[in-house]
């Protein structure tokens, strides 16, 4: 501390004075810039209750760099008058000088001056008094010297229309003495240190005070990605629901599984090129599983399992053609075919989140590639009630719980139900997932018991990430555009909670 | 989902009451169906073209419903009204009855020739019809939602509507050489041949989509009366004689195709909903059609379908408890006319010609089910009792995220597909190389093939970060795609972990202090014996193999450390590491 004298200055004026003191006058007096004193005042103001600064604005007078020429120099029309010596000055000559355009008038009227044109070189200026006083002059060396108010206000005015004079607002401190005034005191420190504590030094040692206002330093870290956040999320769900993780771990799948084990037709749009991509190499499945591709086949073709089947010649070079799977539901045919093959037959529940693809127009929330979450339960006696009843414990653990079904057509499932939740948003209800009890044409092939029904639904992932997040295109999630720093500042992950803004959901 | 637009104002004439917008979107939600969108003619045009043209166009107000794709009867208007009308129990499904005509019976000979571009053929008559301009509308408007939906795209189904008193039968469905074909086509003044005809309508914006079906074959399929008029060259266009308008009173409609069953399904449709308006109401005159082999068939079937669900099924699968008379109403409501009877538990359900969506007990317990209301049942838990188990490949990759972020990395997620250059070309390798999958219709590059290795989309991500202060630490753990002809379906995904070091200054030493984390982490010992790694120098460009196992049940397969600055110019330095999280083929499955 000792290394600022003006601060030292300051508390010993401050000792002295009777209440307090002003920061400008003491600037005055000690010589020095304002910001000098201000900065003493505010690094004292730091150090707790040593002094007490109250902020004080008052308004004063100043001149503008003209003004001060002014004050210097003087007047324009003092600088012309005297720039005339006694045989005059040619008037074209005068008006070069540097005050000349603006002293000439001024003197002219001033009557200190005059021109006579009649002389042989054109029109030549000569003095008309002896002497003058410049009051311009003295009154804006009034003011430099602080004493504006000596100045009628007219005077003034007049002066600030030439722009000789501003008013300017002078922010000065009333300082006075505070609780803990001391003139000695010590510098802080800003820092612990190992020798303090066991010297026991810091103890006596005034420390510096934390800035709370200022952000801190973050961590060095790494981070995970907003959407595989929410993947565990919806795992850990499943998985406190009882659900086994299928095997997903398969992007290619032959159109068998991918359609026609669930009873799509072959002729469906959704197995046309606009919607599916299709493989060039390898273009066909190498093994199928014959026996049960014939019971499919006849089920579409003929029927049987008491359906009357879609009754149109069902190909197997077509059920040969390999996609990129268009759903993972491929997978949870899989997954039940190999359930149908463990006899006795024991009740599963299964859930799968991973990769599906189509081929589709691509725009603000469509990707070729997105998530896809899927529940299954295959039990003896499933109900739609039973359906219902999962569906809301699995969306109440999303923090979802206004729920209403609307009837539905998904080629595998009947009965059918989207599932609808209300959007505190938008004000509305919107569409949350799908679900249904896979039609029997799909099961019985499969080689399950009759009175098994498997219930099943699914949801994107990337839409409910986009809410939580707040996220309205979906190519600032996924994908190689992503902005790091959305990913470095994603908040965790939890599902049950209020998402973020209300505004940004409206867009998802 | 087809989506079908009404006028309002008569879809509630002839729902004999008026709705408030709340109401409706209520009673479609409620019967399956979705209020997607309430607008007019002017605010579509409006919408689609400026102001400017949408000046003069219509305000009536438009719904646009949402249908199923499977209920071909809520179409058009006529089908929605009559089947909302059933489901509030405000009429009765009228039966649909063919009826023989009283003069000589309408013709349709299918000639030989047809068997290979379009064998099928089915027909009927609406006769006496009394269209408006709004029926006539809704006429062409539902053949337009047929073609588009059960008939994809013409492909399946054609359907031509006629003026028949223009005509005069028998009528003969033949196939023949394109030049000898020749007519005035709908809304064309003068005669062409059909060669000339598919070169016109390449430019048509309607039909263009339709050519492909016949364009490559040697004889297109054609329609004509017995005086030598061309009534349709399905599937692209109509000839112009016998049109159809406002004042047509009689309608001989043909449905050709290639599917027999959709054929006969969207003839029954037509009819259903369009004979409504004729004389003798939901009557439809037969036609006959003679096959090549001389078997002669009537249509259309109209055909009414009797099953028998047991009521307690019904209530088993939905978990409701209906009295049987109690199912059989809800049923009806749905338009399956049903009845108790037998032990008084049998229900014997009417399955009529519209519903050719109902082939199995399951849609007849939907129905049930939707007449009761979704929301109406009683939620409950089933006692299903299982164990969770996780995928061990996804539990392993679970835990080693959340261990990559630890170390300071940040999670990537890039696209599983990607161009061949990118795997490729960039990493200095030849496509052959690679192994990868191809897609055979991609709209663009960035989809050609599914990608071998993760390492270009961490790379891209790089490059669409390099605003971002440095150093970069990226990883990723996800699946690549390799062609595999042990796998039924000829490919196999792999498992992989790609991390990538970006900054000013190579950093070797931590991406590899990165990989020796990695391997402490699945404790894999640095060791040249079995089970254990050893770090050697990449000789070939950078790709990661899958290679063979180690004997851990979760280890690593061939652990693979490269070194690369090459090929992506434009980063400063750049040092990657990649390897395989694979597991044998034999990993137990749920």
């Amino acid at each position: 501390m000792a290394d600022n004298p003006v601060l030292e200055l300051l508390l010993r004026r401050l000792e002295a004075a009777d209440g307090g003191l002003d920061s400008a006058e003491l600037a005055t007096q000690l010589g020095v810039e304002h910001q000098v004193v201000v900065g003493a005042v505010k690094s004292l103001q730091a150090l707790g209750e040593v002094i007490e600064a109250e902020l004080r604005s008052t308004k004063c007078w100043e001149l503008t760099t003209e003004g001060e020429e002014i004050a210097r120099e003087g007047s324009h029309e003092a600088r012309v008058f005297r720039s005339i010596p006694l045989e005059g000055l040619v008037q074209s000559e005068l008006m070069r000088l540097p005050s000349g355009k603006v002293g000439f008038s001024k003197a002219m009227s001033n009557k200190w001056i005059r021109v006579d044109k009649n002389t042989a070189d054109g029109p030549r200026v000569f003095q008309v008094v002896d002497s003058i006083e410049d009051e311009v002059q003295r009154r804006l060396q009034l003011v430099q010297a602080g004493q504006a108010e000596k100045l009628a206000e007219k005077e003034r005015n007049e002066l600030r229309k030439r722009k000789l004079l501003t008013e300017v607002t002078l922010k000065t401190y009333w300082v006075s003495k505070g609780k803990a005034f001391s003139t000695s005191i010590s510098k802080q420190e800003a820092e612990l240190s190992p020798e303090m504590i066991s010297s026991g030094s810091w103890r006596d040692r005034p420390f510096k005070p934390y800035n709370f206002s200022a952000r801190g330093v973050l961590p060095d870290s790494g981070h995970l990605h907003p959407l595989l956040k929410v993947r565990s999320q919806f795992r850990q769900i499943f998985l406190e629901m009882g659900f086994t993780e299928m095997p997903t771990d398969n992007f290619i799948e032959s159109s068998f599984w991918n359609f026609d084990a669930l009873f799509q037709p072959q002729q469906h749009p959704a197995r046309d090129q606009h919607d599916t991509f299709f493989l060039k190499d390898p273009a066909e499945a190498l093994q199928l599983p014959m026996d049960y591709v014939q019971r499919v086949k006849r089920t579409h073709s003929q029927g049987g399992y008491g359906s009357q089947g879609y009754k149109y010649t069902w190909k197997l070079e077509e059920a040969r053609k390999n996609v990129l799977r268009t759903h993972t539901t491929a997978a949870s045919a899989r997954t039940l075919y190999c359930l149908a093959q463990k006899k006795p037959f024991t009740p599963a529940k299964y859930f799968s989140i991973d990769r599906v693809f189509r081929n589709e127009t691509l725009d603000a929330t469509h990707l070729a590639e997105f998530h896809q979450i899927e529940g299954v339960i295959a039990d003896r006696g499933l109900t739609l009630g039973y359906l219902l009843g999962v569906l809301r414990e699995f969306f109440t653990k999303l923090g979802i719980t206004q729920l209403r079904f609307k009837p539905a057509y998904n080629p595998y499932t009947e009965p059918s139900m989207e599932v609808f939740s209300y959007h505190q948003g938008l004000k509305k209800w919107v569409e949350v997932g799908n679900s249904g009890v896979f039609r029997p044409e799909m099961l019985l092939p499969m080689g399950l018991p009759e009175n098994v029904s498997v219930i099943a639904w699914g949801l994107s992932l990337e839409r409910p990430t986009m809410i939580k997040y707040g996220i309205n295109n979906i190519r600032e999630l996924v994908g190689h555009k992503v902005n790091l720093q959305m990913v470095y500042d994603s908040p965790v992950c939890r599902l049950d909670t209020e998402p973020r803004s209300p505004q940004t959901q409206e867009a998802a | 989902m087809p989506t079908v637009s009404v006028k309002r104002d008569l879809l509630f004439q002839a729902l004999g009451r008026t709705y408030t917008d709340e109401e409706f979107d209520e009673l479609c939600f409620e019967f399956g169906l979705e209020l997607d969108e309430i607008t007019s003619e002017k605010q579509i045009i409006s919408k689609e073209q400026g102001n400017v043209k949408a000046e003069g166009a219509s305000d009536v107000v438009l719904y646009k419903v949402d249908v199923p794709a499977n209920r071909y009867d809520l179409l058009c208007l006529e089908g929605l009204a009559r089947g909302l009308q059933v489901f509030k129990e405000r009429i009765k499904a009228p039966v649909y009855k063919r009826v023989m005509p009283k003069g000589e019976i309408q013709k349709l000979i299918i000639t030989e020739e047809t068997a290979k571009v379009r064998p099928f053929a089915v027909a009927a008559v609406l006769r006496n019809i009394k269209f408006t301009k709004d029926r006539y509308d809704s006429f062409i408007e539902l053949q337009e939602k047929l073609h588009q939906n059960i008939c994809r795209k013409r492909a399946l189904v054609a359907i031509g509507t006629h003026d028949l008193d223009t005509l005069s039968g028998p009528f003969t469905f033949t196939a023949k050489r394109p030049s000898d074909i020749k007519f005035k086509p709908l809304n064309k003044t003068k005669e062409y041949t059909a060669c000339e005809l598919m070169n016109i309508y390449k430019t048509d914006n309607h039909l263009k989509h339709y050519l492909h079906i016949i364009e490559n074959k040697p004889l297109y399929p054609v329609i004509y009366d017995s005086n030598g008029v061309v009534l349709s060259m399905p599937p692209i266009i109509n000839g112009n004689h016998s049109k159809i308008t406002v004042n047509t009173r009689n309608i001989f409609i043909e449905c050709t195709g290639t599917d027999f069953t959709k054929a006969k399904i969207v003839l029954d449709i037509i009819v259903t909903m369009f004979s409504e308006y004729c004389e003798n109401q939901f009557t439809v005159e037969a036609a006959e059609v003679v096959s090549p082999n001389g078997k002669s068939s009537t249509f259309p079937e109209l055909a009414y379908r009797k099953e028998m669900v047991r009521a307690d099924l019904i209530n088993k699968k939905v978990g409701i408890r209906e009295s049987p008379a109690n199912l059989a109403k809800l049923l009806t409501r749905m338009c399956l006319k049903s009845e108790v009877i037998g032990d008084g538990n049998q229900i014997e359900v009417e399955i009529p010609p519209t519903r050719a969506d109902v082939i199995h007990a399951c849609d007849i317990v939907e129905d049930a089910a939707i007449a009761y209301g979704y929301n109406n049942i009683q939620m409950t838990l089933p006692k299903t009792y299982t164990i969770a188990n996780q995928f061990p490949l996804n539990k392993l990759t679970e835990l080693l995220r959340l261990d990559m972020a630890a170390a300071g990395f940040t999670e990537a997620l890039t696209f599983a597909l990607c161009s061949q250059e990118d795997i490729a070309d960039k990493l200095g390798l030849d496509i052959s190389e690679t192994k990868a999958v191809h897609i055979s219709n991609p709209k663009t590059a960035e989809f050609q093939v599914a990608r071998t290795t993760l390492l270009p989309g961490l790379l891209k991500t790089i490059a669409a970060n390099r605003k971002m202060p440095l150093p970069l630490k990226l990883f990723e753990i996800s699946d690549i795609v390799v062609k595999d002809s042990s796998k039924d379906v000829g490919a196999k995904n792999y498992r992989h972990l790609c991390a990538v070091y970006y900054n000013k200054n190579p950093g070797f030493e931590i991406i590899h202090g990165l990989l020796d984390r990695i391997m402490q982490l699945l404790d894999v010992p640095p060791s040249e014996e079995k089970g254990g790694y050893v770090i050697k120098a990449s000789t070939g460009p950078p790709i990661w193999f899958p290679g063979d196992s180690c004997r851990r049940p979760e280890a690593l397969a061939a652990p693979l450390f490269t070194w690369l600055m090459a090929s992506w110019a434009h980063y400063k330095a750049l040092v990657s590491s990649g390897l395989t999280l694979h597991h044998a083929a034999t990993l137990p499955r749920p």
